[in-house]
């Protein structure tokens, strides 16, 4: 047996749906953070096996779809400044902003580049000595780091044409932001992997003992988001609200030491905007003094004018999880993968693609 | 939000590529044989029945680990005319390259397709040659264009798709895909990942001689085999169910796929074909295929149904049931 296989074992994952399903006794819903759950979840075709009790929502785990159309902005401004190099990971490329996108940057000439790390980056910006070459520091607590660590670098061998624009989110403030809007109930959350293992599952304590809502760190395979649900339902059945781990192989309570020393050296937590939630205090990342002298806007004015997402667009509602796409009188209508509308329809781990993608 | 400039997607082989061609070309073109939407058009001439397709190759990089530009331009037309159930017989040549280009890897590719051309019994009997100034392509682009004959008794098409043929997978998906994704992004893994690109009308005609109840064969090349699937969904107005744990797929090209966050269904083949056949004779042509080196992992990957004409249905390995949809866009590997 593969070292994967087991966790998508077809009589495991049936064994659990029947306790699930044994256990389930009155409606509840919970919420799956992280964007790659989400797909996991409409990939294994888990919603078609669960008793119609639970309600899965979405949330607003996926770093392309919170990104504000402010943000999204600026970077199509950059991509238009001279001599500039534009260094990002695939997802954003075809996220509208107000009026343009990277894809269509890229058609009018400007020089946007995908790559698959940071260091990518930094190598474009060794090998373009002439040029400014920013990479776009999207993303949540896993990317993080490997920025951290890029610009580290890039400070370290002096390569003074490298920059970064500094839109990074951290998830459990934006967790304690929708339960303490009031607008949303949900009885627990289904936890995210690849996040937890850089920070730890202690960070989800606030969340639990504040607002009393059972939290499990969960890995991406079926059988893993199946037995995630269980351990809910079990707590949700106790009465309990505890932070549990259900992805032992990888996430434990304390967090990747290593990771968070260097983010917090090169990094230090400030308000951001997110798509649809608005302003969170200490929920985005920028770079301390030490390193300020790399954020691409202490070279370029980057300001645009404040913007409005597309009318209609329900993206916002849709990472609150108020909504669903089959909520949003554009989704399937005109907002499609090919034409979207919102973020959420262009990520691949958007809501409104999944759903788009996987959902009858 | 309409586009007013061709984007990378048009050219992805998914749904904006289908978009332009419907919305664009079709209306300017039309006619019968472009209308159908295969692979090659088929025509009579002289009470000859002839298949005719064309493609052009802009792959980067220009070699990779199992072909390069040259083999693949072969296989590529080649494939496309086996499609229709024709026997390739000839084919033409068009190079684009860029001032600059070295002659030594000119050479290498020529050789490349001679080896190709000579493997599929195929003749390049024409061809052209133009050199435009350095940055107005990239290295090298080639255009094949063949013709193949057809049996009288030979009607494949995508549109042929009936309630209860079995769809028929000549084997593992995203070889080709993967392998182009990670040489371009210079991702190394420990397995070694290589190309499918192969000549399948061998395998075609072997297929044919066992079996007439062949319906659709179709190579899930851009777009990959989610793509392809909904293409003859939507060609024949029929359902189609897969069963995921029937779908070959390497470790190596799975695990570097879960690494990059790429579903490889939808990345490309090169040496691979679908075949929806009647139920009755499908165990004999998997039997047939499984003798062929092109078709040894060969399998049953699902049925061809009534209901929900146009579209794709999954039985998952957890059992659960889902939509398979068409590519939109390139696929892209995610952030986190």
């Amino acid at each position: 047996m593969k070292h994967l296989d087991e966790y998508r074992d077809p009589h495991l994952a049936g064994k659990l749906i029947d306790k699930i399903k044994a256990l389930s006794r009155r409606p509840v819903r919970l919420m799956e953070v992280c964007g790659t759950h989400t797909v996991s979840i409409f990939r294994s075709g888990i919603r078609s096996l669960l008793p119609p009790s639970i309600t899965l929502l979405s949330g607003p785990g996926c770093p392309v779809c919170v990104t504000a159309t402010e943000e999204l902005d600026k970077f199509i401004k950059l991509g238009r400044q001279k001599d500039t190099i534009v260094a990002t990971f695939g997802d954003l490329v075809r996220v509208p902003g107000s009026s343009s996108s990277l894809q269509k940057e890229r058609a009018d000439g400007a020089d946007i580049r995908v790559v698959y790390s940071t260091f990518d980056a930094l190598d474009i910006a060794r090998r373009n000595p002439s040029r400014t070459v920013v990479f776009l520091a999207v993303g949540f607590e896993t990317t993080a780091p490997t920025i951290a660590a890029a610009v580290k670098e890039a400070k370290k061998e002096g390569i003074n044409n490298f920059y970064i624009i500094p839109a990074h989110k951290i998830i459990p403030p934006a967790m304690e932001a929708l339960l303490a809007g009031g607008e949303l109930a949900i009885d627990g959350f289904i936890c995210p992997g690849h996040v937890s293992v850089i920070i730890g599952a202690d960070a989800y304590r606030p969340v639990a003992d504040k607002y009393h809502i059972p939290c499990v760190v969960a890995g991406f395979e079926p059988v893993d988001i199946l037995q995630t649900i269980y351990m809910l339902l079990s707590q949700i059945e106790e009465g309990k609200a505890a932070v549990e781990i259900q992805y032992r192989r990888a996430v434990n309570f304390t967090g990747n030491e290593k990771a968070l020393a260097l983010l917090s050296e090169v990094f230090e937590t400030c308000d951001a905007p997110w798509r649809g939630l608005g302003s969170i205090p200490d929920s985005g990342l920028r770079l301390r003094d030490n390193y300020r002298a790399l954020d691409i806007e202490t070279k370029f004015d980057l300001t645009v004018p404040r913007t409005q997402d597309h009318p209609g667009c329900s993206c916002g509602d849709i990472l609150r999880g108020v909504k669903t796409p089959l909520d949003c009188a554009l989704y399937r209508k005109v907002c499609t993968p090919s034409n979207p509308y919102g973020p959420c329809m262009v990520s691949t781990e958007g809501t409104c693609a999944a759903y788009y993608k996987y959902h009858d | 939000m309409k586009h007013d400039r061709i984007l990378l997607d048009h050219g992805s082989g998914g749904r904006a590529s289908h978009d332009l061609i419907a919305s664009l070309f079709l209306p300017q073109f039309d006619n019968e044989f472009l209308r159908e939407m295969n692979d090659s058009a088929v025509m009579i001439i002289g009470g000859t029945k002839l298949a005719f397709s064309t493609d052009s190759y802009v792959v980067d990089p220009i070699f990779f680990p199992g072909g390069d530009i040259g083999s693949l331009a072969i296989h590529g037309t080649v494939n496309d005319l086996a499609m229709r159930g024709a026997r390739p017989l000839y084919l033409s040549v068009g190079f684009i390259i860029e001032e600059g280009f070295p002659m030594a890897d000119l050479k290498t590719i020529a050789g490349s397709m001679k080896n190709a051309a000579a493997e599929a019994g195929i003749v390049i009997v024409t061809g052209d040659t133009k050199v435009v100034p350095k940055g107005a392509t990239d290295k090298v682009f080639i255009n094949t264009a063949g013709i193949g004959i057809i049996d009288p008794d030979v009607n494949i098409s995508g549109q042929n798709a009936r309630p209860g043929d079995k769809v028929i997978l000549s084997g593992t998906i995203a070889d080709h895909g993967i392998t182009i994704l990670t040489c371009r992004e210079g991702l190394q893994f420990d397995a070694p990942l290589k190309s499918d690109s192969a000549p399948l009308n061998t395998l075609v005609a072997e297929m044919l001689a066992t079996s007439r109840k062949i319906n659709v064969l179709r190579d899930p090349t851009r777009g990959g085999l989610a793509t392809s699937l909904n293409e003859i969904a939507g060609q024949s107005r029929v359902g189609i169910r897969v069963h995921e744990e029937a779908i070959p797929v390497r470790p190596e090209v799975q695990a570097a796929c879960e690494l990059l966050g790429i579903d490889p269904l939808y990345l490309a083949n090169e040496g691979k074909l679908i075949a929806c056949a009647a139920a009755q004779d499908a165990e004999k042509l998997i039997d047939i295929m499984h003798k062929n080196p092109y078709g040894r992992d060969a399998c049953i990957i699902g049925e061809v149904i009534s209901d929900h004409p146009g579209k794709v249905f999954m039985k998952t390995i957890i059992g659960g049931n889902r939509i398979v949809d068409m590519l939109t866009g390139e696929p892209l590997p995610r952030i986190c």
